[in-house]
């Protein structure tokens, strides 16, 4: 099974994915590009003992819906595209603040306000400081339909083992290409489950809340969640290092803008520059520590983004005074050329 | 203790927890709340509970419910409940809500879950006003009716502040409802009644939605002593809010007051 290689759309690969890796239910709500997605389970979960989908009132009504199906213990996702995932910051922000394992995917699309329906990943801000309070997802970017399933399968380990909700940001493209994918042999593993409000037989009762209304309760709330957090900056940062080891130029990018990097620093190599890139996998947790490592034997980096500049602040961040940092973006669902990055690198090294 | 000249006929239900609750004096929610913890016992499914509670000045009724409670954001139990249900349909749920949480915020939650027949009970507390965030109007407010948000009257006309929406009958118009019935908590006799109602959408559970709106008061945010918000209550809301049962899809009680 697993060496079944498959033809795919992005959004059908990441719904076939969450089955596989055990969700049953999903609460969605149409919004392009992201159809697919609802579509595709609302098939697909009725050939599962107990799968359910529902098409959702809303987006807002989809993120609570997941809530509600993750405090009885069982696994749930949604999805949605960015003006949808404005409207599910609500449910999600409810799952952190009551530490409930949900998954949920932005296909992202121009913005802002209604934007256009065009790949352009500018939800990096909303994604990685996410919606109404102190808390955080889990942020995971593919940059392929096969990174894409096999993420969205983690993203289920994850959200169990933090018991917080956990982003696949993807984007237009990722969602409607077509790609091969092998769908990896997933392995359940068992997580507890005692916390859940699914009825109180033979035991206490137990309760899902985020409401703590004395501030010291709130206070040691939110600090027992930021120790989580800083376990998960320490244990779960995935960065990838592209033809970094002899690069004296690194870009940085992630998702669809470093596909498009890589074949940009194919040609640069042919030119012998030795440009490199740095593609952070995680977006929280970030992956500072391999720009401040990277970065003093490095002349410049170049942040190429499908946005203004968001992920660039992380960058810098992690860069600091080391090397100087430049920026190139395209927005409003123009996607970058190759070459354009190619003239931008070949004009900064000069 | 029982004996054989004594026996226990009334106690406190083991469906509620012993806390005293924050609610003010001559507040109706508490006695919405032990009629739910009473048809939870008598049905025997304390321990195969879900309830849900709102935000609203029942926020808190995780604390007071003695089975599994979640708290839902403002206005999303019944999405919340729809998760619930579709992930474990062995479970009974509840959706506990008052008028702003159920008939503004969340229209849409409770119309598409009625919509879509889930399998759960909604308890609909009305009492015409927003109370824990200090007596602003709700969509079920009396036209004329005093709030802070409508200091000179809840005004349709040149205000343009709408009319009260009678929810029982508006989600009697949907097809998928089991039943629907409005009761009153102004009188011993009608809790009587009530208790009847509630217990009656709790066992309709496993075949589909059922929905109980329940007329109480809010003598604080009414400004009123206990005993006047009822006399207030039966005078004004109930020619406004009659009670009935608008649906009972598997009795013969439609159409006939409850």
């Amino acid at each position: 099974m697993a060496t079944e290689k498959l033809l795919m759309k992005g959004n059908e690969a990441i719904a076939e994915a969450a089955v596989r890796a055990g969700c049953k239910l999903f609460f969605g709500y149409p919004i392009t590009p992201q159809n697919e997605i609802p579509e595709y389970m609302s098939k697909r979960l009725y050939e599962i003992d107990g799968g359910h989908f529902v098409q959702a009132e809303s987006e807002v009504a989809a993120s609570n819906m997941i809530y509600g199906a993750a405090a009885v213990g069982q696994r749930a996702m949604t999805s949605s595209s960015s003006p949808g995932i404005s409207l599910k910051q609500e449910g999600l922000s409810y799952c952190a603040g009551s530490e409930l394992p949900v998954v949920c995917v932005n296909i992202m699309r121009g913005g802002p306000g209604l934007g256009s329906i065009q790949p352009s990943p500018s939800d990096y801000f909303p994604a990685t400081r996410p919606g109404h309070g102190d808390f955080r997802y889990i942020v995971l970017a593919p940059s392929s339909v096969q990174e894409a399933a096999d993420l969205v399968m983690d993203a289920f380990d994850l959200a169990d083992t933090y018991r917080n909700p956990v982003l696949v940001l993807g984007d237009g493209l990722i969602g409607q290409m077509m790609e091969p994918v092998v769908f990896k042999d997933y392995e359940p593993r068992a997580f507890d489950k005692t916390w859940c409000a699914s009825g109180c037989e033979g035991r206490e009762k137990n309760i899902i809340n985020s409401l703590y209304l004395e501030p010291s309760v709130l206070e040691e709330h939110n600090l027992h969640l930021f120790e989580k957090y800083a376990e998960i900056e320490r244990k779960e940062v995935r960065v990838e290092r592209y033809r970094m080891e002899d690069a004296e130029i690194a870009l940085a990018a992630y998702g669809t803008t470093a596909r498009i990097g890589k074949t940009a620093i194919q040609a640069l190599r042919a030119e012998g520059l030795k440009v490199g890139m740095i593609r952070p996998i995680t977006l929280w947790p970030f992956p500072w520590a391999a720009f401040r490592e990277a970065a003093p034997g490095l002349r410049f980096v170049l942040d190429v983004e499908m946005s203004m500049g968001q992920m660039i602040q992380d960058v810098r961040m992690g860069v600091g005074e080391a090397c100087p940092v430049h920026f190139y973006g395209r927005v409003g669902g123009m996607v970058p050329s190759p070459g354009e990055i190619v003239a931008r690198v070949r004009a900064l090294a000069g | 203790m029982e004996t054989e000249e004594s026996k226990v006929v009334f106690s406190y239900p083991q469906g509620l927890a012993r806390n005293p609750t924050h609610y003010c004096p001559g507040c109706l929610h508490g006695v919405a709340h032990r009629l739910v913890a009473e048809a939870v016992d008598e049905l025997g499914i304390r321990g195969k509970t879900v309830g849900i509670c709102p935000v609203g000045c029942s926020v808190l009724a995780y604390k007071y419910f003695n089975f599994d409670m979640i708290q839902a954001s403002h206005g999303r139990a019944p999405a919340v409940a729809t998760g619930v249900k579709r992930a474990r349909p062995d479970l009974y749920c509840f959706t506990y809500q008052g008028d702003g949480d159920l008939a503004s915020i969340g229209m849409a939650e409770i119309i598409h879950a009625a919509n879509r027949g889930e399998r759960f009970t909604v308890i609909f507390y009305n009492n015409a006003i927003y109370g824990m965030t200090g007596g602003q109007m709700a969509p079920t407010t009396l036209v004329g009716m005093k709030t802070s948000t409508s200091p000179t009257g809840r005004d349709p006309g040149l205000r343009g502040a709408g009319y009260p929406i009678h929810m029982a009958e508006l989600l009697a118009t949907l097809e998928a409802p089991l039943y629907v019935a409005r009761c009153s908590l102004l009188t011993a006799k009608d809790i009587l009644r009530a208790k009847k109602a509630v217990k009656r959408a709790f066992e309709l559970q496993p075949q589909g939605f059922s929905f109980v709106e329940l007329i109480g008061t809010c003598p604080t945010n009414w400004g009123m002593a206990a005993v006047e918000s009822l006399d207030w209550a039966k005078t004004h809301m109930l020619p406004v809010f009659p009670v009935g049962v608008f649906r009972d899809r598997l009795g013969e009680s439609a159409g006939q007051e409850g």
